[in-house]
């Protein structure tokens, strides 16, 4: 299923407007600073923001347009937001079984059963809401939403109540939602770390409106779309497999187009396949094999682009491994001192550190 | 011992009138706490009014209203072949006015704290709205419902001017117990006005105590999780 957005709505001086398809499958990120209008694009969808004119349509499902206007608890959706909305007058079983009994979805495969298991809500089913912690909530909030059998999952900064570590875990199960029910989502967020750990395609919004939308790596490897993106923390995002464990030096062994890597220890198993992030500033260049150096990452690339910015000390250079590309942010004069250029061979030292935590998302 | 009568009278007719205003207080009070009409101000006045106004003005207003020369009296005594002045009915309509505030507000101000945060939970859950307001925003305003139900009550029973004007002194139709103590203490006969205010006294003791004790027991509305 999928569903296409054109839309407009007047907020005082601000105007949000909107004209974009989504994709049908896997996690699609709506990234963009506080203000540009996510959280309202994802309730326009929801039929939550009765003032939005224009065409809302989930396949062949018309959910608005300009002679109607479907209300929500009709629109074939799945919605969790910021703060979880339990209710609180019942348990846990309770709220799950809230969602369940109103779904008019017959044919889903989502099963209470399912659900339970997926989110390893067993212990908490008799528990009164109002006695969970942030992350037990926001579980239960995401399977209870689960339940009422969407083909759409809508969700609004769903982790930015929680701490870093319980992020982490939510995440890897947000992550694992397409594959397991079969439900395409739409991710608000604000933060690129989530958008690089989980999302498959990104839409940038800027302002009230739509800047750019497609694959992540595509997106990411856009020096031009640095300014939406968040310059600091701009790189690329790639998926190697894990081909071995260090256990004395605590270091994983993985390859990716070909290329041997190594990092710290990832708790996996050998033959699974992670995604790294690769920051732009954490990727140095060098004509030569450089010896002597304490940088275990150095990849064989070839430079494909370089963008320099007069104003600035940085040039942004795009390189080339296997059919994979890095990005690397040096200062322009070394690329005029080591005399770099378009179709240059060249050698891509990354610092380890550089595989941040963070930035480990588990892909299907 | 004294006549019962009057007292029986009183706990229906405060019955009647909470159970009344229950069904018409809900709808008033969900209208308020979600309209942003510009009628609305001069609605929670009106419905304020019975706090401020003397009950002899109100039921002055009300004897007016439910004469049998005035449009609702008329209509009433054509249908039923009875006045609404001086009856049982009339007093209901009459306590029904006048306790309104006493059920409308502590609704409105819980279904204020809950806000629309859990009823769109509830849509996007597929609940229509009338089965969000009964699923959802009910329950969680039922410690209010409790609070409302109680004050209605207690406010009821608690009426005398308003009878007065409207109901008289009808033995079995209007005579509710603050008419008989009245009575009581006008005919100097203190032994039976004595034993009707103790019980009035012990009840309404017991009644608070029963709800503050309840209180404790549910969550406030709004703490949603």
């Amino acid at each position: 299923m999928s569903l296409s957005v054109n839309v407009t709505c007047h907020f005082g001086d601000f105007q949000l407007q909107v004209d974009q398809s989504f994709s049908g499958t896997g996690i699609t990120a709506l990234f963009g600073p506080s203000g540009c209008g996510k959280s309202t694009l994802l309730r326009i969808i929801a039929g939550l923001e009765s003032k939005a004119k224009g065409v809302v349509n989930s396949g062949a499902a018309i959910w608005q347009n300009e002679k109607q206007f479907m209300p929500t608890w009709q629109r074939d959706i799945g919605f969790v937001f910021q703060e979880p909305r339990l209710f609180p007058h019942l348990t846990v079983a309770g709220n799950l079984a809230y969602a369940q009994k109103r779904s008019t979805n017959i044919q889903s495969q989502i099963t209470l059963e399912k659900v339970v298991a997926a989110l390893d809500l067993a212990p908490l089913l008799n528990r009164r809401v109002t006695a969970l912690s942030g992350g037990e909530k926001q579980r239960v909030a995401i399977g209870r939403s689960l339940l009422t059998k969407p083909s759409l999952m809508l969700m609004d900064e769903p982790l930015s109540a929680l701490d870093m570590k319980r992020r982490s875990s939510i995440l890897l199960l947000i992550r694992s939602l397409p594959e397991t029910f079969g439900v395409p989502v739409i991710y608000v967020t604000h933060a690129i770390d989530e958008v690089a750990q989980i999302a498959d395609r990104i839409a940038l919004l800027s302002d009230g409106r739509i800047c750019a939308e497609g694959p992540l790596d595509a997106i990411l490897e856009n020096p031009e779309l640095d300014d939406l993106t968040g310059r600091f923390e701009a790189g690329v995002v790639i998926d190697a497999k894990i081909t071995g464990q260090d256990k004395k030096f605590q270091l994983t062994l993985l390859e990716c187009q070909g290329q041997a890597l190594i990092m710290p220890l990832i708790p996996l198993h050998i033959g699974e396949t992670v995604r790294l992030r690769i920051r732009a500033r954490d990727v140095a260049l060098a004509t030569e094999i450089p010896r002597g150096l304490s940088i275990r990452n150095v990849l064989p690339a070839r430079i494909i682009a370089i963008d320099s910015n007069l104003e600035s000390a940085f040039a942004e250079v795009i390189l080339v491994f296997g059919d994979r590309k890095l990005r690397s942010r040096i200062t322009r004069a070394s690329v005029e001192e080591l005399n770099l250029e378009p179709g240059k061979a060249v050698y891509a030292l990354i610092k380890s550190i550089a595989f941040d935590r963070r930035g480990i998302g588990i892909t299907p | 011992m004294p006549d019962l009568g009057p007292l029986w009278l009183t706990l229906q007719l405060a019955a009647v009138t909470t159970l009344l205003l229950l069904v018409v207080g809900t709808p008033v009070a969900w209208w308020l706490s979600q309209t942003r009409s510009r009628i609305k101000p001069a609605i929670e006045a009106l419905t304020a009014l019975p706090l401020v106004l003397p009950p002899t003005v109100i039921g002055f207003y009300l004897l007016i209203t439910l004469s049998p020369k005035a449009p609702l009296g008329a209509f009433f005594l054509s249908v039923t072949g009875e006045t609404l002045t001086f009856s049982f009915t009339g007093l209901v309509l009459a306590s029904m006015f006048y306790s309104l505030p006493f059920m409308v507000q502590p609704l409105q101000a819980a279904f204020e704290i809950i806000g629309r945060a859990p009823l769109e939970a509830a849509a996007t859950l597929r609940a229509k709205p009338i089965d969000a307001f009964f699923s959802v925003a009910a329950p969680m305003a039922f410690r209010a419902y409790i609070t409302a139900s109680v004050l209605t009550f207690a406010h009821t029973i608690g009426e005398f001017g308003v009878v007065l004007m409207v109901g008289g002194n009808i033995p079995g139709q209007t005579k509710v117990i603050s008419i008989a103590i009245y009575e009581h203490v006008e005919s100097i006969n203190y032994a039976e006005a004595h034993v009707l205010s103790g019980i009035l006294l012990a009840f309404s003791f017991f009644v608070l105590l029963l709800v503050y004790s309840l209180n404790r027991r549910f969550p406030l509305a709004g703490q949603s999780a």
